[in-house]
């Protein structure tokens, strides 16, 4: 009698088992196909991006010529004669970005210098957080700062300056870049190994004449992709150009003066009454391609410094 | 003799050498605080111009387009509103993105493919974002310029975010870990679940934080999709038209060709938004310090 009662409970925990592991593995199969779907939206997103980019900017094509998109006339809102060349905006976003980089580049690099050669660790330390938080700042504000207090700070020094204009907006730009630059070439310095910097010591030089010869030279791949980051980063700002340097669609050189970049021209035209279906409408995805053109490039260009001029140690 | 001579040269060589390496030490150190003289200063200007602008009525009062009455209660109720969309879908979405790339996906071309995917989206400019919800949310499936549309055309933009933050997350939690649970007989699922999750947690939610930190921050996107410029209503669900904090920013900066007083309305709006913000990065600080264990 005790056997049996013995086996009975035994058929039934193995019962219950067996169907526990069932209903587990099934989860267990089950799960990995989800996050394979969750996953893949990352890929749809792009190929959404991608997809509306192209099929809207095929319909901008079909009412303008390739011959008027590259001119010099941009004037979408023109009732009888709307003209979209796309020149002036190329030009606005070259400049901004030039000057921004002329900003970005000097300064944040020599910042990097000092964090990673100069600072001591306590420093380094008590500035990094510091400058990442000047990273942190969204960049409606300093659009703001831009246009509230750079532009009258340099009106003062050049009094032709326009209210809206490419130089502050620029500056700004670069300053908000900083951070970016120098966190990025910090780490491709610290990436260089420490004997070599000692070997150089140990031939009695100076920790300048180190981080020139020897750290630089060793890092110089990840500085220039750092470079090239910021590039694609200044191409693809909006709120401090949209605010900054106003929505002059004229084709000029004079940086003294409002000038359009590509991405406030589609934060203006979709903020003011761009109708579904229009001309106008089109042409806001294809100033769209051709920015995302140009950042996937600079972001590709980078990706390829990094990988092909990287040195192992 | 000739030998002294040498030695003298070689002295001044050193001490400009010396002397050129102490110069350019200050020079460097002049870039690293440059950047934070500017952070203070425009700290400094915007609050100074919000002074007795940012009050208790300012906070909960309706919009309006006389200054003084001006308030940004449906700023800040679009602006959490917009949250409760972004957090549930980038977290959803972020972290089982990094389980399956981290857990999941054999080393190989699908997995390489969706990383090099995430961190590609990681640079594309957040105006596209503002086209691609434009057109699919806003357009396809008509949901205009409401809180649900602007909340998933943001969650997809810092989507890259979490999944690289949690993805960290992941890594760091040790092996030995998963062996044991695997060794009392748990499979891949509960491991996950019970085990990895639980330790990676604080990380997720650092990461996750900082995400929604740059969501909140952000305005191209939202500018894009059509937000009206001026609502008087406060919206009262996801369906609605809304402004938020940074859309309000930018209408007022404009506005203040009109109104020099509309730059004081901006830069109470601005200390509101960074305070929001600065709360958030403590939080995730807190976070990280007091939950993250190490292994």
């Amino acid at each position: 009698m005790k056997p049996l009662e013995h086996k009975k409970s035994l058929d039934i925990r193995e019962t219950i088992q067996s169907n526990m592991k069932k209903r587990r593995n099934t989860t267990d199969q089950i799960m990995p196909i989800f996050f394979l779907l969750t996953a893949s939206i990352s890929i749809f997103t792009t190929a959404g991006i991608i997809l509306i980019l192209i099929t809207d900017s095929i319909k901008f094509f079909s009412e303008v010529s390739f011959a008027q998109f590259f001119s010099t006339k941009l004037a979408p809102l023109n009732a009888n004669n709307p003209s979209f060349g796309i020149l002036p905006l190329i030009n606005g976003t070259v400049l901004t970005s030039l000057i921004a980089m002329s900003v970005a580049i000097p300064v944040g690099l020599t910042a990097a210098i000092f964090l990673s050669e100069f600072a001591s660790d306590r420093m380094r330390k008590t500035l990094k957080p510091m400058m990442e938080v000047l990273a942190g700042i969204p960049t409606i504000v300093y659009g703001f700062f831009a246009y509230s207090f750079v532009t009258p700070l340099l009106m003062k020094i050049i009094p032709t300056l326009g209210a809206k204009n490419v130089i502050s907006p620029g500056i700004v730009m670069g300053i908000m870049i900083i951070p970016m630059v120098a966190s990025l070439s910090e780490d491709a310095m610290n990436a260089v190994p420490k004997t070599m910097r000692e070997g150089a010591f140990g031939l009695g030089s100076t920790k300048l004449e180190v981080t020139l010869k020897v750290v630089l030279p060793a890092a110089v791949s990840g500085i220039m992709s750092s470079f090239v980051l910021a590039i694609s980063r200044a191409i693809g700002e909006t709120m401090i150009v949209a605010i900054a340097s106003g929505s002059s669609k004229a084709f000029s050189f004079d940086i003294t003066q409002s000038m359009q970049t590509m991405t406030a021209y589609i934060v203006e035209f979709t903020s003011g009454d761009a109708g579904s279906g229009t001309t106008g409408y089109y042409s806001l995805y294809a100033v769209g391609l051709l920015l995302f053109g140009f950042t996937m490039i600079m972001n590709l260009i980078a990706q390829y410094i990094s990988h092909k001029y990287r040195e192992e140690y | 003799m000739n030998t002294s001579i040498k030695f003298e040269i070689d002295k001044k060589r050193i001490k400009r050498r010396i002397s050129l390496n102490n110069a350019s030490k200050y020079v460097f150190s002049l870039s690293t605080i440059f950047a934070l003289i500017v952070l203070a200063i425009l700290l400094y200007r915007i609050g100074v111009q919000s002074i007795g602008w940012l009050d208790w009525d300012f906070l909960t009062g309706n919009l309006s387009i006389f200054p003084e009455k001006a308030g940004i209660k449906g700023a800040i109720i679009g602006s959490v509103g917009l949250m409760f969309v972004v957090i549930p879908v980038t977290l959803m979405l972020g972290v089982s993105t990094a389980i399956y790339l981290e857990e999941y996906a054999k080393k190989g071309k699908i997995q390489r493919f969706i990383q090099i995917n995430i961190s590609n989206l990681a640079s594309v400019p957040s105006v596209i974002f503002g086209l691609l919800g434009l057109a699919v949310f806003g357009r396809f499936f008509n949901l205009g310029s409401s809180i649900l549309a602007g909340g998933l055309t943001l969650s997809l933009l810092v989507l890259p975010v979490v999944v690289v933050a949690s993805q960290e997350a992941l890594k760091a939690v040790p092996g030995f870990l998963r062996e044991a649970s695997y060794a009392m007989g748990a499979n891949r699922w509960t491991t996950i679940r019970k085990v990895v999750i639980p330790v990676a947690l604080p990380g997720i939610l650092t990461g996750t934080i900082l995400a929604i930190s740059r969501a909140i921050g952000e305005t191209a996107p939202l500018v894009v999709l059509g937000i009206p410029t001026l609502i008087l209503r406060v919206p009262t669900s996801i369906m609605d038209d809304f402004t938020a904090l940074p859309i309000q920013i930018y209408y007022w900066t404009l506005d203040t060709v009109l109104t020099a007083e509309y730059a004081n309305l901006a830069s109470a709006t601005i200390i509101v938004l960074l305070f929001t913000l600065f709360a958030m990065n403590s939080l995730a600080i807190v976070i990280r310090n007091k939950y993250q264990r190490n292994f």
